[in-house]
């Protein structure tokens, strides 16, 4: 079933344009990957799932984007938006405050207060994160105290915690270690089940690996999209197979 | 190429003696100016001067002690949220680059380099006169409040501009407004760097004499009232050494002066460790 269907999209930075008039679907309880070179508009696109574009003043989109059927750029309230469609980004980017609150912090913003609800939400989420034996005896302890690898699994964490649909990873792994990035998609696999997942990346067998499906984008179109299977060994364009095979890039 | 870096051998520690010379004079000043005042002061500190009415025999500090407790409390009472809310507007709601803005920046940094003593010739005239509100704490506290705002607000704004953008993306990523997001996320990780405009504010208060003697006066009294005129220990110490009469009663204020700074700093700083939490490094 299509989670979420993009129709027509143009974006603009000022006169720049990202993307250039792109339709594609994501499957629910997938694994989607975006792949291409830098500035190819993948991070522009994730962004644009989730309207964090709307922080930059410049940006302009033309076109829909509808989870679910609904236009995310219509009526939508954008912070329930983001609720439903939350994100991981390229750095972790643990808040400066307990490993607890920085789990509790969607959910309280959802007004969720009692402490026997957001106690078990927290061990809930760390525990799909993979990482709740790591820090369930330090809690009250600062998340800028762990590892790179652990902080990225605990920003996973807080993007669970509001139950989101949704899943966005900005290049998650691109800052951690081969073991950090192994655990991290172990993960999203075991969490496809429960989540529609759409992550960029530059780590062609990372892509290969994980992905469902594959998205190839170059300067600010795409050029193929097809099963992960497929563009790995039977690319139909030209450009794709140059791209996977190490030609450029 | 032996010579050249021979050369920059030489280079290194010629910059290396200089940078520790220079940290050394640094540093010597300071101990040098507090081990003179404590040298001098700590000797003459003795119980009437901290008896609770001054007179010129006793020449007590006390009621000046107690002043520049309730002025610098009331100048902060008044700038510190005002500045923190216009730093809060300029950093996080106002667009960068908006003209305004540039405007309200140019402002505030022209008002921080304006000498005290034009705060307080303003101050004399709007409220002390115009006003007519006398000599007193409040009109001493209104105009240190607009002296000291400006560094309030540039200190605040620099310390909001500092926390990194990714905490704001995680928090509306997670579906927060900006509301909570600037309460919850960016006002606590710039808390330290706030406070440390607040604890320069603090120091500025505590040092001023030229703009509270034309506002606040110098009446040596604990106020009864906020229309009540107060000298604050600055003001207090100045007095006493332009008269020439007490030199060492001068001195040993200027110790207590130090002191009561260093205790005001040390809560400030106690505050805002309990305020994050200790969530910092």
């Amino acid at each position: 079933m299509n989670k979420i269907s993009i129709q027509n999209l143009n974006l603009f930075y000022g006169s720049f344009q990202a993307l250039k008039s792109l339709s594609m679907d994501f499957q629910e309880n997938e694994i989607t990957a975006l792949i291409g070179p830098s500035g190819c508009g993948k991070s522009t696109l994730l962004k644009s799932l989730n309207r964090m574009n709307d922080l930059v003043s410049s940006c302009k989109i033309t076109g829909q984007v509808l989870l679910d059927n609904e236009d995310i750029y219509g009526t939508m309230n954008v912070n329930l938006l983001r609720k439903r469609v939350g994100m991981v980004f390229q750095k972790p980017n643990p808040f400066p405050m307990s490993i607890y609150d920085n789990i509790a912090f969607g959910p309280r913003t959802y007004g969720i207060r009692a402490k026997m609800r957001l106690d078990d939400i927290v061990e809930k989420a760390l525990t799909s994160a993979a990482i709740w034996d790591e820090t369930r005896d330090r809690l009250k302890k600062s998340a800028l105290s762990l590892s790179g690898g652990q902080q990225q699994r605990l920003c996973l964490a807080r993007a669970l915690a509001v139950a989101p649909e949704v899943l966005l990873m900005d290049e998650p792994t691109s800052a951690l270690d081969p073991i950090s990035t192994l655990k991290i998609e172990e993960l999203l696999n075991a969490l496809k089940r429960d989540y529609t997942i759409i992550i960029v990346t530059h780590n062609m067998q990372q892509a290969a690996r994980i992905s469902d499906k594959t998205a190839f984008f170059l300067i600010d179109e795409m050029i193929e999209y097809g099963s992960a299977d497929q563009i790995f060994s039977l690319p139909k364009d030209k450009r794709t197979e140059d791209y996977i095979t190490g030609r450029f890039g | 190429m032996e010579l050249e870096t021979q050369r920059m051998d030489c280079l290194t520690l010629l910059l290396k003696m200089v940078m520790r010379l220079a940290t050394s004079i640094a540093m010597l000043t300071v101990i040098y100016l507090v081990g003179y005042i404590l040298v001098k002061g700590i000797p003459n500190l003795s119980l009437s001067l901290f008896v609770w009415e001054y007179n010129s025999d006793n020449v007590s500090l006390m009621p000046a002690l107690i002043n520049t407790v309730y002025l610098t409390t009331l100048s902060l009472l008044l700038a510190a949220p005002l500045g923190i809310f216009a730093a809060i507007y300029l950093a996080e709601y106002a667009r960068r680059g908006n003209k305004t803005v540039q405007m309200i920046r140019l402002a505030a940094e022209t008002l921080a380099g304006i000498p005290s003593i034009v705060y307080g010739l303003f101050g004399m005239i709007f409220f002390v006169v115009t006003l007519k509100w006398g000599y007193s704490l409040l009109a001493g506290g209104f105009t240190l409040a607009i002296m000291i705002l400006p560094l309030i607000m540039r200190t605040a704004e620099e310390a909001l501009i500092s926390v990194p953008d990714a905490y704001r993306e995680g928090a509306f990523a997670l579906g927060a407004g900006r509301l909570r997001t600037v309460f919850k996320i960016v006002l606590p990780a710039a808390a330290p760097g706030i406070l440390s405009g607040v604890i320069l504010a603090v120091g500025r208060i505590a040092g001023e004499t030229a703009a509270l003697i034309f506002t606040a006066g110098t009446l040596a009294k604990v106020p009864q009232t906020p229309m009540d005129s107060a000298r604050t220990l600055s003001v207090h110490m100045y007095t006493l050494s332009s008269e020439g009469l007490h030199m060492e009663a001068a001195y040993a204020t200027a110790v207590v002066l130090i002191v009561l700074v260093a205790i005001i700093n040390g809560l400030s700083t106690l505050a805002a460790r309990k305020l994050t939490g200790g969530f910092h490094e």
